[in-house]
């Protein structure tokens, strides 16, 4: 726990130092900078979270209930819940895997790897569904044979889920590999001696140490693979009541001008937003507890 | 070399599994493009990607990226800043609203710039009166993509921030440095790797973004079409070929940009190993 130890140290460096005078700023100016911050958040970033719940709610409560119980806003939503049912535990389970051997092991090309899982952050979710279509497409590799036995993937449920998977690739990877290559591998190895199989050794040493990162990695998928809106575009074909994921429904109430409509069902796709981040302030503040536990447990 | 054994297991059945599920979902399938392009002569393509129309749609993407994410870098900067050296009320609230454009759909957040920015929006009726249009225009491009790139520079500079040393800060206090002059000469060095990453990541994030510009856009062509959208355009058109085109050529400035982005995170831990 040296790193923990360095940082709290230099926090608390942090707090000493703001109290100097001669390594702080005078009163005026720290209320200036925070102002400003803070003005720049509100331009940017409160007003218009306050506004998809003020325009979802300004024809009234029952508009807006009504907007979420219409029968296209519940098949959005039971298809946004499938395709992420389906992306993120897919993504999960590649996660562990890319971090596994990434944390824990020397191999020649590791780093190419980890670009390239990075790869589908910096692609367009454009580009990321156009891909699919170049594949699957009826023009595509895939095209003629996939018709021929009757199924489809793009303008179709498969397809929605591919592009899914693309956006939200990396996020679990890159939030894995970095915590475990900081735990090193020496709790694993004594399971090894002590007798522990692989599996047993992932159960019961690997995962209780990664847990919260892992959570962590799962809610942030989960909310970009359900607002995900670029890529699944392209290979939803907008069909309604059949391949419209919510964000989808959005555009679409919004380009019909119905805008209540709109920011209802834009307004619960902001509220998941608010209650990941709020599960994500939480496991930091568990991370950070039990660092301190570590910490004072190492100290006796 | 000689092959070392491993001693934990399972080394062969994760990065089998990672390099097979990578290979079929992102390379191959990015490949694809690449594959579609060979169908056009080079002429054919040059003529694709340089039409009017396209350059046009590269100018506003990139320009109006860079601007976002120069916003950001000042911006996000001074929200560090304040986040780690100063206590205020709500500091922890704001703390973790600063994810929020991460974690908004970008179609949720184009339609609620649009009604803040919009001419009878809560921001764009006390500007319209100055002449100044938003929404609708490319200046709403650069507020969307503001937006999009927010939490990335004030994500990366924080820990930096936090993990500065306070030794050198009193050194150059007590040598009669003034607080500007410490600033400039000892903290801005050493955030300075941190802050050109998320610069980078902001910008790469923003020059690929559909969902919040669309909306906000107008997207009128030679004026307020972003890239993706031409993509979109031509897909919607069937010209499959004209869309894997531009793709190819923002691909490649994807890549070159992850590269950039990498060598900024590389160069970045090696100053901070270093400083300790």
């Amino acid at each position: 726990m040296a790193a923990a130890t360095t940082i709290s140290q230099y926090s608390r460096y942090n707090a000493k130092v703001a109290r100097n005078r001669a390594t702080s700023e005078p009163v005026w100016i720290r209320w200036a900078l925070i102002g400003i911050s803070l003005a720049f958040l509100t331009l940017f970033l409160f007003i218009p979270l306050a506004a998809v719940f003020t325009e979802a709610l300004r024809k009234g409560f029952e508009t807006y209930i009504a907007a979420l119980v219409e029968p296209d806003a519940l098949s959005a939503i039971q298809l946004t819940l499938v395709a992420a049912a389906i992306a993120v535990p897919l993504n999960l389970v590649f996660g562990v895997a890319a971090a596994w051997a990434i944390a824990k092991f020397e191999f020649k090309g590791k780093s190419i790897l980890i670009t390239l899982i990075d790869l589908p952050f910096a692609v367009s979710p454009v580009i990321a569904g156009l891909i699919y279509v170049l594949i699957f497409g009826l023009q595509g590799w895939f095209g003629e044979w996939l018709s021929d036995h009757d199924f489809k993937v793009i303008f179709a449920i498969p397809g929605i889920v591919l592009a899914t998977i693309f956006v939200t690739f990396p996020f679990i990877a890159r939030e894995l590999i970095p915590l475990m290559q900081a735990q090193g591998k020496e709790e694993e190895e004594a399971g090894l001696v002590l007798g522990a199989s692989g599996w047993q050794i992932f159960w019961k040493v690997t995962l209780p140490n990664i847990k919260w990162g892992l959570l962590y990695g799962v809610i942030l998928t989960n909310a970009r693979a359900m607002g995900e809106f670029g890529a699944v575009s392209v290979v939803s074909g907008h069909i309604r009541g059949l391949t419209n994921t919510m964000p989808l429904h959005v555009e679409i109430l919004y380009n019909e001008y119905n805008y209540a409509a709109a920011f209802a069902v834009a307004s619960l796709l902001a509220f998941l937003a608010l209650v990941t981040l709020a599960l994500k302030s939480f496991i930091e503040w568990q991370t950070a507890r039990s660092a301190q536990i570590n910490e004072a447990s190492a100290d006796e | 070399m000689a092959k070392r054994k491993h001693v934990l297991p399972g080394f062969t059945l994760s990065l089998g599994y990672t390099i097979l599920y990578l290979s079929l979902l992102v390379l191959i399938p990015l490949a694809a493009t690449f594959a579609k392009t060979m169908e056009l002569s080079f002429e054919q393509f040059w003529d694709i990607v340089t039409a009017p129309r396209v350059v046009a749609s590269y100018k506003l993407t990139f320009g109006a990226s860079l601007i976002g994410a120069l916003i950001n870098a000042v911006f996000g900067l001074l929200t560090a800043w304040v986040l780690v050296r100063y206590t205020f009320p709500g500091k922890k609230l704001i703390d973790a609203l600063v994810d929020l454009p991460f974690a908004l759909p970008t179609a949720v957040a184009g339609i609620a710039l649009t009604a803040v920015y919009a001419s009878n929006g809560w921001i764009g009726s006390l500007l319209e009166p100055h002449g100044i249009k938003v929404a609708f225009t490319p200046l709403g491009v650069v507020v969307a993509l503001t937006f999009i790139g927010l939490p990335f520079v004030v994500r990366t500079v924080q820990p930096v921030l936090e993990d500065l040393e306070a030794e050198a800060e009193e050194a150059a206090a007590s040598l009669g440095a003034n607080r500007w002059q410490t600033f400039y000469k000892i903290i801005l060095p050493a955030i300075w790797p941190a802050l050109l990453t998320g610069f980078a990541v902001a910008f790469a994030r923003a020059v690929g973004e559909y969902g919040s510009v669309i909306f906000i856009a107008g997207n009128m062509p030679m004026v307020s079409e972003i890239t993706p959208l031409i993509i979109i355009t031509k897909l919607e058109q069937y010209d499959y070929t004209g869309a894997t085109a531009v793709a190819v050529v923002m691909l490649v400035i994807s890549f070159l940009l992850l590269l950039a982005i990498n060598g900024l995170q590389w160069w970045s831990a090696q100053r901070q190993i270093a400083s300790r």
